[in-house]
This record gives structure tokens, sequence and C-alpha cells, in this order.
């Protein structure tokens, strides 16, 4: 461990969070909630077909229809050099899966809009699609993209493969031969949406000078006019994008769909165009996550030391290459210290979706592939499973796969506070299977800023760019509480519009309790320094001379002066007088985010005569460096765990031979619902990590990596035979089960 | 959202009226009860223009009378209400548990087993339990009332035997035997919110000395249309539904079954299946005559 606990006054505690009463009372604005005089309202066609060539778009009608302001295509975006973003959003030569996007109209009205939707005739060559990485890979597969070559690399042939990833280290074959027991298994997990309940929402406004003004729903409004600007090529300093609240975005609301449409749509109308997509729109064309198939082996010797690892895995990118299959090859083994493995990974193309981050994107996949073979191994040993993992755990120092050493992490910490909780201790009864997994995330640092304004009675304004979804404002208040020693009701944490406030990076990759947390202590430590120059103006005593503690300037020790303490209630009073209002102003691009681990387990029973499996309990242990408002931890362990449980059980994308997504609802794509779920037991471990002030490691994202392991090791423990292929949803595993028997 | 105008009549007649008003018009008109199978269809695939006639207004369609030797149960009167009646709910405790089941709190606040019937899903949770029931449908139309029994009721997937002007009124079930209890089951890969993938209700009749002398079986989501199963009563009717009886009831369900392949199920499962829900139902409601609930 870094440093001794300390003592804190506001970090840890559990406050409400300043946005809390907005939401609970419904008054919060969300991305469908803006709206401006004389606004149109935008639709998009959508392709019927999964994969097909377009070969003439009519408009006319649409364009001639009464009370139809603007109409485009991607002709109506610039032509030179489009992004995959760009064809993404608006469909060019081909369209690439069904529901991908190729025109869009600003009308007066929903229905005619839909009207003049359905008034535009595409003609169309159907091609056969590619609809899984085994058919993409497959040797007369038809090509989603008939210029994509394997990493760029002009040599190769084209095919569906985008790019490969290689890890290694060591001698895998000798290692294999050290082994006495070998696990080698094929793991499929299907495509996940993200399953945000507010869909993608947004109103723009370009006003007459081709500025533009974007009002949406997003993990990062700076993002958001970074892809405005490439897609639409305009200059940054013409575009303003202000965040609403967000309902959910676990990585899918760090790409655009709809605004830089919406952008084209007003500045050919003249007018502001709103654009909300629906429930279906979102399931068939935003991202969800890749489906992969996971080939593990891994090797032990009879003390249950890993000796060598192989995995092979293809991760489907949807339509344009770009599929986490780096941090799924880099996280794979990375709760491990291996000594010989090695790790192949393919980015494919398939006419679905483009895929998008979902929490801890590649992570889930890959481990659970990882996490389920070391179960195997573990009742090979007939070892404890924990024990096997505390065996081989990772630690401070161990040579992480993708290259660094680690700093302190918390892996051990974990183990072993798992391994004495009552809930682990407490054996599962007869007919109830336990499962165990660990999970990871590398976390992330990246930019933020942020400004402290003091009001003459004290209170504090934090102005920050990090879009709150899982109570980051709550954070930012008890971090500057902590720091300025005031206390936390009177801070307020506002976000900002991108003229507002600093560039920050979206929230996203864990990083904002981090990162924009590192960007507000700065900023409370320049007021401070600012608090100490006016104390010491008053005193007459050079500002080394001065000292902040808990809330008051006071002479240093040793300073030969009679002063009463300063506080900071007076000296922002007083600031009128010495100098003007107090300010404090940091930004960061923060290094050393801190890897975070967890390990969850879970008891579950299994219904043989209808396949159905029931989560009776779940406890997820996970190190947070230091938990800043527990229950927001908490709140994300709990999500994670509930989502992990979800893809590992029942949620899945059905398509037909056409390519067609047969279940685009939340109806029939089965997240959890909250009487599907025991209450998710947390223990947050405390390894702080050396990189931030106050110990803070990102949380996010490791809650969802464990959970599909530890479920698919609670089944196997009850069936008695594992099922590889997620989700474990009933008929699947009625079909295991009457094969069994 | 499709365009709609709104009517809400106070009374059966004025509501014929209406309906053959805007069938000599040539115009839709929808019945809408609690609306929540109705408003969801016109927010996203049946966008056609129509006038909505709100029955819930009409006395006839939210009374409830237990006579002797019947039970009516007016079409339009919410499930939440519906659990409230204690008497309903211990005549026909499947019944009322079956529209317990639909959606959650909020949506029990509206939905209503007359639109649950009209509605004529497959998969709809009241129609097995009614059938189960012996439920007879009460119609009303231009030339007067029909009744007809809830297993021909629905005619198809969606689609049912009452023509455009008439609209339904209400349930009447037989006031059950001594020694009668009813129990419905549904499969859902969840615990709520969601769509049953299988369905069964079993009404049994037990004398003294334990031997099932009626019994009724629906079952629903594993045909086009709810079924009444006449060979698993036949299965159970003279046994004390014991394992065998209730397996030969289960393998009747399976045997009347004509599923289909979708993204809630395969024909393999759900034909399983329903007799699995048979067979658990069977015992439920068995258990509850043993244990003298009545
Ligand atoms: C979130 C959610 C969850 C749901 N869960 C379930 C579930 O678990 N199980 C289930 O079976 N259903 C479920 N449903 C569907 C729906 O709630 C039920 O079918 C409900 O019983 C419909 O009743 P209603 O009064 O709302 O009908 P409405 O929507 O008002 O009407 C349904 C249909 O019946 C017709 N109709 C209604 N009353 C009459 C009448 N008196 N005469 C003639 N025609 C009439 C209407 O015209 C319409 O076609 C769910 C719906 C939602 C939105």
């Amino acid at each position: 461990m870094a440093e001794a606990v300390r003592e804190f006054t506001a970090i840890g505690t559990r406050p409400i969070r300043p946005d809390g009463v907005e939401k609970v009372t419904g008054k919060a604005n969300f991305g469908a909630d803006f709206s401006l005089p004389g606004m149109l309202y935008g639709k998009v066609l959508r392709s019927p077909y999964a994969h097909a060539r377009v070969k003439g778009i009519d408009l006319s009608e649409a364009k001639a229809m009464e009370g139809v302001f603007s109409v485009i295509t991607s002709a109506d975006f610039p032509k030179e050099n489009p992004s995959d973003m760009s064809c993404n959003i608006l469909a060019r030569e081909k369209v690439l899966y069904h529901g991908h996007a190729l025109a869009a109209v600003a009308a007066r009205s929903q229905s005619i809009a839909e009207e003049a939707i359905n008034s535009i005739k595409v003609e169309y060559e159907v091609l056969q699609p590619v609809l899984s990485a085994d058919a993409a890979l497959a040797e007369d597969a038809p090509l989603v993209d008939e210029n994509l070559r394997t990493n760029g690399d002009e040599s190769f042939m084209p095919s569906n493969v985008a790019a490969t990833v290689h890890y290694e280290r060591g001698d895998v074959d000798k290692g294999f031969e050290k082994a006495d027991y070998i696990v080698e298994e094929e793991y499929r997990i299907p495509s996940a949406h993200q399953g945000y309940i507010e869909p993608h929402a947004c109103v723009a406004d370009v006003n007459e000078k081709g500025r533009a003004s974007v009002w949406c729903c997003t993990q990062g409004a700076f993002e958001v006019r970074n892809y405005i600007s490439e897609v639409l090529q305009k200059k940054i300093s013409d575009i303003k994008v202000t965040p609403s609240e967000i309902g959910g975005g676990f990585g899918g609301k760090t790409v655009v769909y709809v605004e830089p449409v919406a952008v084209r749509l007003s500045e050919l109308a003249g007018r502001p165009v709103k654009m909300v997509m629906n429930r279906e729109e979102v399931f068939r064309a935003t991202g969800p996550c890749s489906a992969t198939v996971c080939r593990v082996k891994v090797g032990a010797n009879k003390d249950g030391i890993i000796t060598a690892a192989k995995a092979w895995m293809a991760y489907e990118a949807g339509a344009f290459p770009g599929s986490p299959v780096t941090p799924g090859c880099m996280s794979i083994f990375a709760p491990y210290d291996l000594k010989n493995f090695v790790i192949d990974g393919l980015d494919v193309l398939v006419n679905k979706p483009k895929v998008a981050a979902y929490r801890a994107p590649g992570a889930p996949q890959s481990m659970h592939a990882m996490e389920s073979a070391v179960d195997e191994l573990a009742r090979k040993l007939n070892m404890d499973p924990i024990d096997l993992r505390l065996k081989n755990a990772a630690d401070e120092g161990t040579e992480a796969p993708y290259g660094p050493k680690y700093p302190a992490i918390g892996l051990v910490e974990c183990l072993k506070a798992a391994k004495v909780h009552p809930n682990y201790v407490n054996k599962p009864a007869k007919d109830v299977g336990r499962g165990v997994a660990v999970g990871f995330w590398f976390n992330i640092g990246m930019q933020s800023s942020a400004e402290i304004w003091v009001a003459p009675n004290g209170a504090v304004t934090i102005m920050e760019g990090s879009p709150d979804i899982g109570g980051s404002r709550a954070s930012m208040c008890l971090m500057a509480a902590e720091t300025l020693g005031i206390p936390y009701d009177s801070i307020n944490a506002v976000i900002g519009d991108t003229e507002s406030t600093g560039f920050c990076n979206l929230t996203g990759g864990s990083r904002t309790t981090f990162a924009t947390g590192l960007a507000v202590v700065r900023a409370c430590e320049d007021v401070i320094a600012e608090c100490k120059r006016r104390a010491a103006m008053t005193w007459d005593l050079d500002t080394e001379q001065v000292d902040w503690e808990n809330g008051f300037a006071v002479p240093r020790p040793g300073v030969n002066i009679e002063a009463e303490p300063l506080s900071f209630a007076e000296l922002a009073k007083t600031a009128g007088r010495t100098g003007g209002p107090l300010v404090g102003r940091a930004s960061v691009n923060a290094q050393g985010a801190g890897a975070c681990f967890s390990v969850n387990w879970t008891d579950v029973t299994v219904d043989r005569d209808t396949g159905k499996v029931d989560v009776q309990a779940f406890t997820a242990v996970q190190d947070a460096g230091r938990a800043i408002h527990p229950s927001y931890v908490e709140g994300q362990m709990q999500g994670g765990a509930v989502q992990g449980i979800g893809w590992a059980l029942n949620e899945e994308y059905i398509y037909d031979d056409n390519g067609v997504l047969e279940n685009a609802s939340f109806l029939d794509y089965r997240i959890p619902v909250a009487s599907d779920v025991p209450m998710i037991d947390c223990q947050i471990v405390e390894v702080p990590n050396p990189s931030h002030p106050y110990g803070v490691r990102g949380v996010g994202e490791t809650p969802i990596v464990a959970p599909l392991a530890a479920t698919a090791n609670a089944v196997r423990e009850v069936l008695g035979f594992r099922i590889n292929d997620l989700p474990m949803s009933p008929p699947r595993v009625l079909e295991a089960l009457d094969n069994a028997s | 959202m499709s365009r709609f105008g709104y009517v809400a009549p106070k009374s059966v007649a004025d509501t014929i009226h209406l309906l053959h008003d805007c069938e000599t018009r040539g115009e839709r008109a929808q019945i809408l009860a609690g609306g929540t199978d109705v408003i969801v269809q016109m927010r996203t695939f049946d966008r056609e223009p129509r006038t909505l006639v709100d029955v819930k207004y009409i006395e006839e369609l939210n009374r409830v009378s237990i006579e002797d030797n019947e039970t009516y149960i007016g079409a339009a009167i919410p499930s939440g209400v519906l659990n409230e009646n204690q008497k309903l709910k211990s005549l026909y405790p499947g019944l009322l548990e079956s529209a317990d089941l639909i959606g959650s709190t909020q949506i029990q606040g509206r939905a209503s087993i007359g639109g649950n019937l009209c509605n004529s899903s497959p998969a709809g949770d009241t129609i097995p339990a009614l059938i189960a029931n012996a439920a007879k449908c009460l119609i009303a139309g231009t030339h007067g009332t029909r009744n007809v029994p809830v297993e021909d009721f629905v005619t198809g997937v969606g689609t049912n035997c009452m023509t455009r002007t008439e609209f339904l009124l209400g349930l009447i079930l037989p006031r059950p035997r001594p020694r009668t209890q009813d129990a419905y089951l549904r499969f859902i890969p969840r615990t709520e919110m969601d769509i049953a993938v299988v369905g069964a209700g079993v009404s049994l009749t037990l004398d003294h000395d334990r031997v099932c002398t009626h019994a009724r079986v629906g079952i629903g989501a594993v045909a086009p249309t709810p079924l009444l199963v006449t060979k698993a009563a036949e299965a159970l009717i003279g046994t004390q539904c014991d394992e065998t009886s209730l397996q030969a009831a289960a393998d009747a369900c399976r045997a009347a079954a004509s599923p289909i392949t979708d993204k809630r199920g395969t024909v393999v499962y759900r034909r399983k299946v329903v007799g699995v829900l048979c067979y658990r139902a069977g015992v439920i409601a068995r258990d509850r005559i043993l244990n003298g609930q009545n």
C-alpha cells in the first residue's frame, strides 16, 4: 500500500448529489427536452437492406412537399475524403447494414417529415450480406469494403480483416510442455447494446453567418464539436455544443449519429432542426459492442502456476473498421503474471452497425474467455478458484502483458478480501452453483479543465466540462470541499458548454473522477494560493509565511505575528478590497490513471425444465483507489454487474438470414429488470493510486468485465458441464441439458 | 403517432351508434380501454388515422357482479382494480394472477382483461386462464348482444370474431363448483415486463376422494390462437391428478401445440415448456384444493 490511510472530512462521505432534486422531480433537461422557436423536425431514411449498392436516390417528391424545408444525402456533405464516421452517418455508394442512414429531411412537423422520408425512392442493387466473423473470414466471403486491405498493407488482397493485433512473450510451446493440465476452448460472446434509456437527441441551429449551435445528449461536448467539424469540414470556432443531462451512455454516446445531419439540415433550411432517434433506430443503427469469437488455451503445472497461455480472437467491427480488438487483446491476460503467452486478434468487418465503445471496450469478451478457462483449470487442479488466481495474480512491479510494469494495483487485495468475505465463506446450498471471476480495466487520464469561482459569501462554483453520468458533480464537490476545507453544501458543480469552460475530453474510460477531479483539485489549490496571497497582504507577510489549514489562512508556524486565522468565507467577503473576486483554474493532461481490478462471484440456480437461470446472490469486490463518494462507486459496481449478468443470460442481437435485426426493442432485447437480480453486494477495496492527490482510480468500467464469466462459471457448477456460448438464454440452456442427457 | 379523433360515450347504445356511424362513413373506429396496447401500436407500426372510442366511462364495462351461478366482469376494468377484489380473487385465483402478470404496477392501473382478450395476441396472458374458467364473452352489436365461448373468440393472430360494429361488454364466468381451483403460469426469460413465451391455465375440480371430476386446460403462445386442450382435461378427469396423469396432460398440451420458432423461442423449446407449465399449473390448482382454499 502506498500510504497510510489519511483522515478525510468530505471524501468518503455520502451526501446527496447536487443534481439530485432536478432528476427525481423530472425537471432536469435531457437531450429531447430542448426546443427553439420555429424549430423543424428532422428524420432519417434508413436502408431496408444489410448490404446493397445505391444506384440512385430520387428526392424530388420529398423536396416538393409542402412543409419540407431541407432534404439531404451524403452528396450534401463535403465530398473529399469522408471519414468512416461521415459514411456511417449518411451512406455513400453502398449501404452497409440494415438501418444504415442514407437521406434526411427537415420538415415543419414530425408527420410531414415521415411522409417526406417515405416518398424518397432509392434504387438498390442488393448484395449478399456478411453476417458473422466466421462468414467474413471464409475463403470466398463477399467483401464489406472492396478496398479494405488488412492493416492498410497494399501487398495484401482486399479482405474483411481490417487489422491484426499481436502480443507475445517468452516461449509458449516450452510453457505448455511444462504444464500438467491444459484447458483449450472456444467461446462466443454476442453483440450487446449499451442499453442507455435515453435515445440520441439533438437540436441544431445554424445562423446566417454559418455559426452552429448544438444542444445534445453526449458523453463529451468537445468531441461532438470535433466530429461535426470533421464531418462537415466546418471551423471549430463556428460550432458551439451544449451538453444536456444524459440518460446513460456507457460508451454509446462517445460518437455522433444525428448531430452533423441536424446541422446540415438546419444550415440549408435556415431554421433550427430537432432530431430524436426512436428506440428502434437506436437498436438498428447505433453502436452495439462487438460479437466476438475467442479461442483460449491455458496450461498450469501441478502447483497451479500458469506456465503458458494462448489466445486467438476475432472481434466484429460492424460495417467499418474499429472494433476494440486491441484493448481486448491487451486485457485478456492482464490479471496474471505470465512468462509465456501469445495473443492474436482480428478486427473483422461485417454488415452490421458500426460498433461503439461499451464499458471496458473489448475486455468483457476476451476476459470472459480467459476467466472461463481459468475456472476449468481450477476444477482440473481441484483448487479454490480464488487461490488459483492468487497464485498467478499480477501485483506492483509485475510486467503487464501489454508492456508496462504495474505501479501499485489492488488485485491481490481484492482476492484476499473476497476469500474472507462472509458471502464467500458461506458455501452455497445444494443445487446452487457458485462462479468466480476477476475483472480489469486500464482506465485513462487525458485532458480536463476546471475553474473555481468564489462568490462573496464564500459559496463556490466549479465550472468543468465532464457530462455527469454517474454522480461526478457530487465527487467534484467532495474533492473541492476536502481541498478547500469548506462544507460540501456550499459548493456547486456546473458542466459548461464548449464556450464556457476549457477543453475537456469526454466522460469515458473511467476518467472523470480521476482526471477532471485532478483538475478540480489543482484549481482549488490555485484558489488556495490566491487566498494565501490575500491573507499575506492583509497581515503584511510574504505569501510563503502563510499556510492553509482546514479552510483557514494561518501564519506558518514560527512566523511571529498576532493574527486571527482568516476563514475562506472572510477572504471571499473581503475579496473586493484585496484585489477582486477569487477565482482559480487548472488544466491537466492527466497521466497514471491506475488500473482497476475486481473480483466477482455469484450464486445461481437453474430450472432444469425451462432452462431458466436465476441469480440468487452476487458480490462484487473492487479496488477504487479511493472512493470519493462510496455510493456512486457502488452504483458503478452494481450497474456494471447487472449489465454483465444481462449479457451473460439474455442479451443478444438476433438477425434473420438477410441481416435484419429481429429484436430491435427493449421487449425482445432483454436487459434485466430490477426484479431479475438480487441486491448486488459491494465491497470497496482501497489501494490508492499514486498518480492522484486523493488516490482515485477510475471505477466505471471494470464492473462489467467479471460478471460474464462469474455467471457462466456458476452455471457450469450447477449443470456439471459448460455452455461455451453466451447468452445462456433459457432455450439454449434447455437445449444443452437435452443434449447432455 | 397516428392522427386520431377521440370520443367517450357514456352508454352501450351510444357506442354502437358511434361504431355504426364510422362504419357507414367508411372511417376506422377503434375501441380504447386502458390503451396499453392501442397507444403503443399507434406510436409504432399502426399509423392509420382513426377515431378512438373510449369505453372506460360505460357502467356496463366497469361492473363486477358475483351471483350464485355466474360472475360478470366488465371488460374495461383495470387489472389493478380487479386484484383488489378479494371475492374475485378467492373464486378465480389463477385468472386474477394472470391479470396481475400484465406489465408493471403502472401498466396495471390501466390494462384490462377485455383489452387483453380483444387485442387477441396468441400470448395474451389472461386468455388461457379465461379458457380454463370456461368464460363466455358478452358481445354487444346493432342486433343486441350475443355470447361466445372464449376459446372461439380469438380467430387468428390479432383477429377475433367481432364485427367492426360490435364490442365486448364483459366476461361471464360460471361460478366454480365446490372444490374447484385454477392456476395460470407463463414462461418469460425475465421476471416481469415481458411477453409470454409459453402460457398455461388449468382449472380442476376434485371430489372428496380427490378424484378429478372436471378439468379445463388452456394454453397460450404455442399456436396462432390460445387453445382449449380437451385431451389434457381428459387425461386428468377420473385421476387424482398425480404425476402420471399430470404428465399425460402435459403431453396432450405438447401434442396440441403448433408453435413457431421466433426471436422468443424455438418450436422445440415452446413445445417442451408448454407441457412443463401445464404440469406445474395443475399441481398448483390441485394443491389449492387439497389445502382447502375453498
Ligand atoms: C409495458 C407493457 C407490458 C405489458 N405486459 C403484458 C403482459 O405481461 N402480458 C400481456 O398479456 N400483455 C401485456 N401487455 C399488453 C397489454 O397491456 C395487455 O394486453 C392489456 O391487457 C390490454 O388492455 P388495455 O385495456 O390497455 O387494452 P387497449 O390497449 O385499450 O385495447 C387493446 C385492444 O383491444 C381492443 N379493445 C379493448 N377493449 C375492447 C372492448 N371492450 N371491446 C372491443 N375491443 C376492445 C382495442 O381496440 C385494442 O385493439 C403489456 C403492455 C405494455 C405497454
